[in-house]
């Protein structure tokens, strides 16, 4: 005899069970649908999102790029204090300038804003970096009047103030 | 002949196999392989201008929304007889520089701040659906399409580097550009710092200068006590940064 049918109400255990069955049947089903694919491929978090992440388009080209065309410039700045600074620093973002140089041109940075941003006097920059207040120094004229901004010299002719 | 023991040994196996068949290969940038590297910064206070290109290029890099900051550069003005309350300024996040500062002793010095990549990150174990993890190759990122917004890992981050997207409705943070670091190149803030101030590090990487660099100099992180693995490397820290 079939120990289930000892019991006097054996038929609601096995709706019971049949019950739970078909719960865990929709869990699942549910948990299929909602739960990423990738999910737990590299922890707990969805896989896919660091190709996601990484296939963002960028802004900023990388001084590499820039330096593939503007060697002469590259040269000019090797020769300079400036030699560490990316063309970018300066120039703002230009991935779309160097994907296609024809059509998309860059605009010339305003040095009188754009020197100062760095070049300025502030309290709390490094002592040995060098600063000035831009209204003695140049007395509102465009830095590169007298300097050669990639390779910050005086220009010939240029006076040091 | 296949017995009922033998598949019930396979069935498990087949069904461990498809999860990977289903979850696929996501596409990388060609020849990046997240196993050869681990992400930190080197951050130079040393070298810091505080000109606030960093600032700017990661806005126009990442699309942060005017007045919230994936990076940020505070100016410290710490007073001779009061080391452990320094005056912190951060306008704008720095973005449109700073004004010029009275001497009025004491030391002044920029710090820029941004996420600090921590291994142990406490706002990745807070996170109730996996929306923000670790990368294998040791970035933080937040996966904006699975995060809810319930902003507990705004308020478990020591160092203040999350928001809230005003639009979006979903956490954002500096991503290390990952986007730019899986393709060779380095983040929009070290491409755009003129002075030195930050650079890209790669710790599993014999041939990066950063090897050489922490040998030969003293580096800190912020906030050491709380033990979150903060991959962010200040030289030249003062004890008064918070």
């Amino acid at each position: 005899m079939c120990p289930v049918s000892k019991f006097k109400d054996a038929e609601h255990l096995i709706r019971l069970v049949g019950a739970f069955v078909v719960g865990f049947a929709i869990f699942l089903l549910l948990r299929a649908y909602f739960v990423p694919k990738s999910f737990g491929e590299y922890g707990h978090y969805r896989g896919a999102a660091l190709a996601e992440l990484s296939s963002k388009p960028i802004s900023y080209a990388g001084h590499q790029a820039c330096e593939d065309c503007h060697a002469d410039v590259l040269q000019a700045k090797k020769a300079g204090k400036h030699a560490g600074v990316n063309c970018e620093a300066c120039h703002g973002p230009l991935a779309r300038h160097a994907e296609d140089p024809a059509s998309v041109v860059p605009q010339l940075p305003d040095t009188a804003v754009l020197c100062a941003r760095c070049h300025e006097e502030n309290i709390a920059k490094p002592k040995a970096f060098p600063q000035v207040v831009s209204k003695q120094h140049s007395g509102g004229k465009v830095c590169k009047s007298c300097h050669v901004p990639h390779s910050p010299l005086l220009q010939p002719g240029g006076k040091q103030s | 002949m296949i017995t009922r023991r033998k598949l019930l040994v396979l069935l498990p196996a087949a069904a461990f196999a498809w999860k990977f068949v289903l979850a696929g290969t996501p596409e990388m940038a060609p020849n990046y392989n997240r196993s050869e590297h681990w992400w930190g910064m080197l951050l130079d206070i040393d070298k810091c201008i505080g000109c606030g290109n960093c600032v700017r290029a990661c806005a126009l890099e990442n699309n942060v929304p005017e007045g919230y900051f994936r990076t940020w550069v505070e100016r410290y003005h710490v007073s001779d007889w009061h080391q452990e309350s320094p005056q912190v300024e951060s306008p704008n996040g720095g973005k449109d520089g700073f004004s010029p500062g009275a001497a009025v002793g004491g030391k002044n010095f920029f710090v820029p701040k941004m996420c600090n990549h921590c291994a142990d990150s406490p706002c990745t174990q807070v996170c109730p659906v996996g929306a923000t993890f670790h990368t294998p190759d040791g970035v933080v990122l937040v996966d904006e399409t699975y995060c809810l917004g319930c902003r507990y890992c705004i308020q478990a981050c020591p160092y203040g580097c999350r928001f809230l997207h005003p639009v979006s409705r979903t956490a954002q943070k500096c991503s290390l550009c990952y986007h730019r670091i899986t393709k060779g190149l380095t983040t929009a803030c070290c491409e755009s710092c003129p002075s030195g101030a930050r650079q890209l590090a790669d710790l599993k990487n014999p041939a990066d200068p950063i090897h050489e660099f922490l040998k030969t100099h003293s580096v800190q992180v912020l906030k050491p006590h709380l033990a979150t693995g903060a991959k962010a490397y200040y030289h030249d820290l003062d004890a008064s940064v918070r």
